[in-house]
């Protein structure tokens, strides 16, 4: 535990980060134990390196003012020392390069344990450039769809599904466990398994086209009661609409362009191609961790998604104000 | 009919052949007019002289350094800031991808066989290289393939799917445009040079060493010219292979990659890694090559353990194709089948270790002397040790799960290609300048940028260890703030400026010194190795008699005279094969004259290659010029008056 | 250069040609050998990945190729080596006359096999734009029809070249040894493709 705040703290001195994107956090299982073996390797590592570097010294500086002379044609006697130095250093190589191997399978061998201690599956496919989330359950009713986010219960262990429905995208969220990548074709899958209660972010780690810098997630890791409270709401089917201005949204949103990609439970708009937006408003950000959820921010990227994150496959419609004003505030709504 | 004892019968007498009555500045004289270039424009075109196309190679993998240099500048400008807009996406992307492809294709590889090229036959006492006008072939090759993708990038159809361009995003469904199938075939055409100059600087190696230089007598680089070189020809065929499954995939709508209909987009990630892996150690090699020359030299000592070192190259060449599965570990393969490929990344360390050791040991017991060479391998001990040990930790799969595609991976392979090869090239351009031009290096001026180039690179490339960890992603064209990656990134772009100052230093001191530099005899450094027996610059026939050597330091062990073989024709370009291992004469080997065949031929395959990205049919129509300019370059030319025969 | 030549031997009386792995052509010739085999071999660990995702081979509906035209191709192929067994013998002793009536057999071989290869792609029963099996054993019988191309390519060349004056060359003599090394290196690289093409497909159903 000291291990993973020092190592955290020093990687964080050179400057100020938070810790939710962070591996050296180790909030999560298997990002612990990446601190842990990380710095034993680190240590042995240095050890080695210093060993080298200080031989290396050594070697040029001791006779390096000592004149060549003429006589001095011994270019291919080797002293005594040689041989059981060689024999030396190669004993410490082997030993500890076996060392961090053998470190490494252990390691390696308790992430995988927990892979069996799963007691929950999300699954989670990509998309150019947004995450699409569903949290199964053998009764239809209880199936939870959203976008770009997931919330978690604290001490629990996940088995994150992973699949991808055009090129290949890698998961990450550094702060809680490694990366996997999501292959079109296959199926792979990540254990999370969270033990502070707080907020993360992830973000896709294998190129994936123009928009693979925008491309992140929010995670949500919090105490089993509220993990439960979040699912309810999110099984929930969208707020209907309160306001005269939120019911022109909400006309435009289900009959023009958007529902031909996104869908609103409970509304028409049932497009399956972007994300789901039945409880949009409840989310940290914007078109996958492009812009933070803010009134202001939701102006600009209905109004011009193209000049927030060009490329995306959002089109620039070039609403009218009064339409701006109206879907934005339906969207505000769906919380 | 002819027996062979008649086909072998004596040698007619009347032609001029080195040796105690043909000797000095008269052999001089009718040795160059045998051996030089045609003057003009056409000749430069003609050239098969070994000097010449390493020298070409060399400069041309320069000018593409120095390009790619440039796009890694832009890279840090826009990396400086968080939330940048100086550079959008989509160009973000096209800036990235040329930065890594030309670095990997344009430059890393073509330099080191350039300077393979250049030195080979000097260092082990032949006239030529064995295929001169494979060799011409190469170079023009690996030019039209390098222009291919530079001209593209100008006109804004350059490559945008990252240096090793993973399906499905490269693939026709979403590699959208022509951008990909040029990165492909620009791979051929850089493939097909590589393979082209290996399999000349193998038989080389193999066939045409001075007598007596048993293999085990070889200088280091020769060594690690041939292990390559074996490495090249093993490895690239992969990536050829896989360029092409991308090409049709994309043109003809084969379904490699496509697992819709069955494909799989890892057999492209197998293909390319089997080569990709081998590759980095292709760039590597050379440069230990270089490590041992130069410590030899500085340290008046010929390397202790020499044998060690050779097991030491030969083990990593072979190991080397066994780890490629340690670039795919987030990929979600079989578990055990990654503890293997563990195992084996850690273990390939080992003969790396050796080598130092070795290195370590030799200045240990001999006077090293600190010239800017020796500085450059002080240099790539510091930096490369590095990169290895971090190598060490990314080989740990639950650590490759967090660090994969960050830039924990950019400072990493960084730190083993800049501290592995290019510290070890600019020590080894210092070493050999006296060499090629004649004249000396700037010493001040290059102890100024070494340093530079030294400490500038750590300030640019540490901080990516720590932003790596602190979460940034690889090949982002920027990050939000309050991650902590506002600091490590400004330090990169800073030092990066710094590189890129000592670069331009370096490259002032190799053009002032080429113009004014002090004149440099012979052997300058007092040298071990063959080379240093020939003019500086070398004479176009390199050596005027054939050097016979006993020993591993032929120089240091020659009193006032070197002992040499005689009787190879004068008039006629003449060479000697010798057996593989022994090193014992055997025959006398016509050598190819000056022609600008090779260069046609690159033309005719040019234009098939580049019109094959828009039709299949190229291929087929294409393959007809192609095929004439190769049966113009192979058909003899009339024999002359003299039974012994001619290349021409 | 600075020092004084010390001569030893005299090696004006070594011979100008040699054969096999005397020649210098001889290891670049195994230099490209070793190229094209690695590539065979990675197309081949190609096919054998893609296998590994299916539960038939070659996957249904898809028929496997008939048999015939690959048969009577590797038959024709096989029984080549015996004039090309008798070029290299001829070459070796010197025997030109010998070798000029020899190679227009390997030529009017090699139409013949192209002739036959135009019937095995007719009859692989698949294309290469249906699916990755289709894509992988065309790939294969493409490349293995442009080594059969270049080879043929080469014999011609040879074959008028050792028709002229330049045809009594010792060193013309081991081109065309060399070119019938390649030979073999054609039809042995076949063998293991046409287990793949023709008979896997039939195993795994």
């Amino acid at each position: 535990m000291m291990r993973r705040i020092w190592v955290f703290a020093a990687s964080c001195a050179l400057s100020a980060c938070s810790g939710v994107q962070n591996a050296a956090a180790g909030e999560g299982a298997e990002s612990a134990r990446f601190v842990d073996l990380f710095t034993f390797f680190l240590v042995i590592c240095a050890i080695m390196y210093l060993l080298v570097m200080t031989a290396l010294v050594v070697a040029v500086w001791r006779r390096r003012r000592a004149p060549l002379t003429v006589e001095d044609r011994s270019h291919h006697q080797t002293s005594a020392l040689v041989t059981p130095a060689l024999i030396a250093w190669i004993a410490l190589v082997v030993v500890g390069l076996t060392a961090l191997t053998v470190a490494s399978f252990f390691t390696d061998r308790s992430n995988a344990a927990d892979a069996r201690k799963a007691a929950m599956t999300v699954k989670v496919t990509a998309n150019q450039w947004w995450w699409d989330v569903e949290y199964s359950s053998s009764d239809p009713s209880k199936t939870l769809r959203t976008a770009n986010e997931i919330h978690l219960p604290v001490g629990i262990a996940v088995r994150v599904l992973l699949r991808s429905n055009d090129v290949i995208h890698s998961f990450w969220v550094p702060s809680l466990a490694g990366k996997q990548d999501l292959i079109p074709g296959r199926t792979t899958d990540v254990q999370l398994l969270p033990r502070k209660i707080g907020l993360y972010r992830g973000q896709c780690a294998e190129f994936c086209g123009v928009q693979h810098t925008q491309m992140a997630l929010d995670i949500t890791v919090e105490s089993k009661a509220d993990f439960q409270g979040w699912y309810a709401a999110q099984l929930k089917p969208a707020q209907a609409p309160a306001t005269p201005l939120e019911l022109a949204g909400y006309r435009y949103v289900t009959t023009r362009e958007c529902s031909s990609c996104h869908n609103i439970s409970g509304t028409p708009a049932g497009g399956q191609v972007a994300p789901d937006l039945t409880h949009f408003a409840s989310r940290r950000s914007i078109a996958a961790g492009t812009l933070p959820m803010a009134k202001g921010n939701l102006y600009g990227w209905i109004a011009d998604p193209q000049s927030q994150k060009p490329g995306s496959h959002m089109p620039t419609v070039g609403l009218a104000p009064n339409e701006l004003h109206a879907v934005v505030a339906y969207l505000e709504r769906l919380k | 009919m002819m027996s062979a004892s008649e086909k072998a019968k004596a040698p007619p007498t009347n032609v001029p052949r080195d040796g105690p009555k043909l000797t000095g500045a008269r052999l001089d004289q009718m040795l160059t007019a045998t051996w030089r270039t045609p003057p003009g424009f056409v000749g430069w075109l003609a050239s098969v002289d070994h000097k010449e196309i390493g020298r070409r190679y060399i400069v041309t993998a320069l000018v593409f350094l120095a390009l790619a240099g440039a796009l890694a500048i832009a890279i840090r400008l826009q990396l400086s800031r968080p939330d940048n807009d100086l550079i959008g996406a989509a160009r973000y992307n096209e800036i990235f991808t040329m930065h890594g492809t030309t670095m990997m294709f344009l430059f890393a590889v073509p330099v080191m066989q350039g300077v393979q090229i250049y030195l080979t036959p000097l260092m082990i006492g032949t006239r030529a290289m064995a295929f001169p006008r494979l060799n011409a072939f190469s170079y023009w090759t690996y030019l039209a393939g390098g222009s291919l993708l530079w001209v593209a990038f100008v006109l804004n159809i350059g490559p945008d799917v990252g240096w090793f361009a993973y399906p499905p995003l490269s693939g026709p469904q979403y590699g959208i445009g022509k951008r990909a199938d040029i990165w492909a075939q620009m791979v051929t055409f850089t493939e097909i040079a590589a393979l082209a100059a290996a399999v000349s600087l193998v038989a080389t190696i193999l066939k045409q060493r001075a007598p007596g230089m048993t293999l085990a007598r070889m200088p280091l680089f020769a060594w690690a010219t041939l292990v390559t070189s074996l490495m090249v020809i093993f490895s690239m065929p992969s990536v050829a292979l896989a360029s092409g499954m991308l090409l049709s995939d994309r043109l003809v709508g084969t379904h490699f990659f496509n697992p819709v209909e069955r494909g799989d987009a890892l057999l492209w990630q197998h293909l390319f890694w089997f080569f990709g892996h081998p590759e980095v150690y292709i760039i590597f090699l050379p440069a230990t090559g270089f490590i041992s020359e130069i410590v030899a030299t500085f340290s008046r000592r010929s390397i202790v353990l020499y044998p060690l070192v050779v097991l030491a190259l030969v083990a990593t060449g072979i190991l080397a194709f066994g780890l490629w599965v340690h670039h795919m570990f987030t990929t979600g393969l079989p578990r055990v089948g990654y503890s293997f490929y563990t195992a084996a990344s850690i273990a390939v360390s080992v003969p790396t270790g050796i080598q130092i050791f070795c290195w370590i040991a030799t200045m240990w017991e001999g006077r090293p002397q600190l010239k800017v060479p020796m500085l450059y391998v002080i240099g790539f001990f510091f930096t490369f040790v590095i990169g290895g040990l971090t190598g060490v930790m990314i080989a740990a799969v639950p650590l490759d799960l967090q660090l994969h595609d960050t830039y924990f991976i950019v400072a990493h392979f960084h730190y083993v290609l800049i501290g592995g090869a290019v510290f070890p090239l600019l020590g080894a351009i210092t070493y050999w300048f006296p060499k090629v031009t004649g004249r000396m290096m700037s010493e001040a001026l290059g102890k100024v940028a070494f340093w530079m180039i030294f400490l500038g690179f750590q300030l640019a490339f540490f901080p990516m260890h720590i932003a790596g960890i602190n979460g940034m992603p690889r090949r982002v064209y920027t990050y939000p703030a309050g991650l902590g990656l506002e600091l490590p990134n400004l330090l990169s772009s800073i030092g990066s400026l710094v590189v890129a100052t000592a670069v331009l230093l370096f490259i002032v001191n190799m053009v002032k010194s080429l113009l004014a530099g002090k004149a440099a005899g012979a052997d300058p450094w007092n040298a071990p190795t063959l080379e240093w027996a020939t003019h500086s610059p070398p004479k176009a026939y390199n050596f005027p008699h054939i050097p016979v050597v006993d020993s591993r330091t032929p120089m240091w062990d020659a009193g006032e005279t070197l002992g040499v073989v005689h009787g190879l024709r004068v008039e006629d370009r003449e060479l000697l094969l010798t057996s593989v291992v022994a090193a014992e004469p055997d025959v006398r080997e016509p050598s190819g004259m000056p022609t600008v065949w090779p260069f046609i031929t690159t033309i005719a395959v040019t234009v098939m290659f580049v019109c094959s990205i828009f039709s299949p049919w190229a291929v087929v129509f294409g393959a007809v010029p192609a095929t004439i300019a190769l049966i113009a370059w192979f058909w003899p030319k009339a024999p002359l008056p003299e039974p012994e025969p001619t290349i021409s | 250069m600075s020092m004084k030549p010390s001569f030893t031997r005299d090696i004006a009386h070594l011979p100008t040609h040699a054969f096999s792995h005397r020649a210098l052509t001889w290891w670049g010739l195994l230099g490209f050998m070793i190229i094209e085999g690695v590539a065979f071999a990675m197309a081949i660990a190609a096919y054998f990945f893609l296998m590994s995702h299916e539960q038939e081979w070659a996957p249904r509906p898809t028929l496997p190729p008939d048999l015939l035209a690959g048969t009577l191709f590797t038959i024709v192929i096989l029984l080549s080596e015996i004039p090309n067994a008798m070029i290299k013998k001829a070459t070796e002793s010197y025997d030109v006359e010998g070798v000029r009536k020899l190679l227009p057999w390997m030529v009017g071989i090699g139409v013949l096999l192209f002739v036959i290869r135009a019937f095995e792609f007719n009859s692989l029963n698949v294309l290469w734009y249906e699916n990755a099996y289709g894509s992988i054993i065309w790939a294969l019988l493409f490349l293995h029809t442009a080594h059969l191309a270049t080879d043929w390519g080469d014999t011609v060349v040879l074959w008028r070249l050792m028709k002229t004056p330049h045809g009594h060359e010792p060193r013309r003599l081991v081109d065309t040894d060399e070119n019938a090394l390649y030979w073999r290196f054609v039809w042995l690289s076949w063998l293991p493709i046409y287990a793949l093409i023709y008979w896997v497909p039939r195993f795994f159903r």
